[in-house]
């Protein structure tokens, strides 16, 4: 499964990052993207990330994701889906709507580890796949509380 | 302060910090009604003239409420930086938010914290002033250096993911230049936290704040 | 700690589409820290919110580690009718916690 290969808990007490840890996030990334659209076409478009471009500290980002859709009950936004690369996994939050909701939107306060990609996908009731993505830049707290993380 | 973390700080509804003011409310309604009356008008002022010298001690916010618990309820006091006492004290800092700070000068205990502010401490034998009077406003490790005012104690510190006190702050850059950080309640703590409001006098109360 | 608050409009015109906002006091343990022996501190998270409008399901989220502490989550819904919007948080080690908020529609 994605969280045993991409994973570094199963080990010494002490972790250990895996020499190949990037290529290890990005397929744990591809991984759950694919789970969610099944293989199908992502085209960037139509939908909006609004994240920081330079983030305090990622312990708590705020986020929202919009999409453009009329939201009727013939086309809608099924899914929004939120997915990074540089965290230890990569799902982040998946909000089911539907034409109740009135306009596709969530925020949400996140935690972004690292500077690196961060992704939304809507899923539409066409079955169609739309995203946005964005490259945050993460920088860290200068007195850390106990020098650790 | 950046848009997002202002953002957080003023949104009065669904803030982080309003978990705590809404345990802190619930508190004041058991414990303290009976005397303190309606919190809104009663308190309205208290938090931003603290710590203060009484004529027979220096207290901090904190250390008045236990003064309250154990001397007049007869019960034992609130461990420092537990919920209870963070609710507590953040919900009547709350009804002083946007009021100026006025501390009243104790010449004694101003001196003293005046003095671990200026002191060199830690393994990086480095001061407060170095950091928050001689280079605020520049950069230490991606964030800014502020000039260390606490205008909105206790903080919802995003770092921490938690609400907390000044003190624990103080701890956290006590820890930073390598010192062995003081007590929680010490002597020295309270002095430097009533230096640090004392230095801010007239700037307006920001509780509950958040910080990155 | 299973303080919540939900925030929603106490009043909305008919079709108007209103914004709701929720927060859980929840720490959110991610399950990849570890403590300073080393050992790993094991994960508790929220990992679902729902929101039902008069008992019609509007929204739902599944929540991963990476939502940060205290969750904040807003969402949006079109305001169809006066009644009751209920929210339920479950999480791990049985975690759960529920509020309710009225709305009267005009």
């Amino acid at each position: 499964m994605v969280l045993a290969c991409g994973s570094v808990l199963a080990g010494p007490a002490h972790a250990q990052l895996p020499p190949n840890i990037i290529a290890l996030r990005k397929a744990a990334l591809e991984e759950v993207i694919r789970k969610v659209t099944g293989g199908a076409l992502v085209r960037p478009g139509r939908v909006k990330l609004d994240i920081p471009p330079l983030i305090e500290n990622g312990n708590s980002v705020p986020l929202t994701v919009r999409v453009e859709s009329s939201m009727t009950a013939a086309d809608h936004v099924r899914a929004i889906h939120v997915f990074t690369e540089k965290n230890p996994q990569p799902n982040l939050i998946s909000a089911h709507l539907g034409p109740r909701a009135g306009r596709a939107t969530v925020s949400v306060r996140a935690r972004i580890a690292d500077t690196g990609l961060v992704i939304a996908i809507a899923q539409m009731s066409d079955g169609s796949y739309w995203s946005d993505s964005a490259q945050p830049v993460v920088t860290l707290s200068a007195c850390l509380e106990d020098g650790l993380i | 302060m950046s848009r997002e973390t202002r953002a957080l700080q003023d949104d009065e509804a669904t803030g982080p910090a309003v978990l705590w003011l809404l345990d802190g409310e619930a508190l004041w309604k058991r414990n303290c009604v009976g005397c303190h009356g309606n919190m809104k008008t009663d308190m309205k002022g208290v938090a931003a003239r603290y710590p203060k010298f009484d004529g027979k001690r220096l207290m901090n916010l904190e250390q008045q409420i236990n003064l309250c618990r154990v001397e007049r309820q007869k019960e034992p006091a609130f461990a420092y930086e537990s919920r209870d006492l963070l609710s507590l004290t953040v919900f009547i800092g709350r009804q002083s938010r946007g009021m100026p700070i006025d501390i009243s000068e104790s010449k004694p205990h101003l001196d003293a914290g005046r003095a671990t502010f200026f002191r060199r401490q830690g393994q990086l034998h480095l001061s407060c002033s170095q950091c928050h009077d001689e280079r605020s406003g520049k950069s230490l490790v991606g964030n800014l250096i502020p000039q260390a005012h606490p205008t909105g104690y206790p903080i919802y510190r995003l770092e921490w993911q938690n609400l907390g006190s000044l003190q624990r702050r103080l701890r956290n850059c006590m820890i930073g230049v390598r010192a062995e950080p003081y007590a929680y309640g010490s002597q020295e703590f309270v002095e430097l936290e009533y230096y640090l409001m004392w230095r801010a006098q007239g700037m307006k109360l920001e509780t509950p704040a958040v910080r990155p | 700690m299973s303080r919540v608050v939900v925030n929603v409009p106490a009043t909305a015109r008919r079709g108007e589409v209103i914004e709701i906002r929720t927060l859980a006091g929840h720490d959110m343990e991610t399950g990849f820290r570890r403590t300073q022996l080393g050992e790993l501190v094991p994960r508790n998270i929220i990992t679902k919110l729902l929101c039902t409008y008069n008992g019609v399901e509007i929204f739902s989220a599944d929540l991963h580690p990476a939502v940060a502490a205290n969750p904040l989550i807003a969402f949006t819904t079109v305001a169809t009718e006066s009644g009751t919007l209920q929210f339920r948080w479950i999480g791990d080690n049985g975690y759960s916690a529920t509020q309710t908020a009225s709305i009267t529609v005009v």
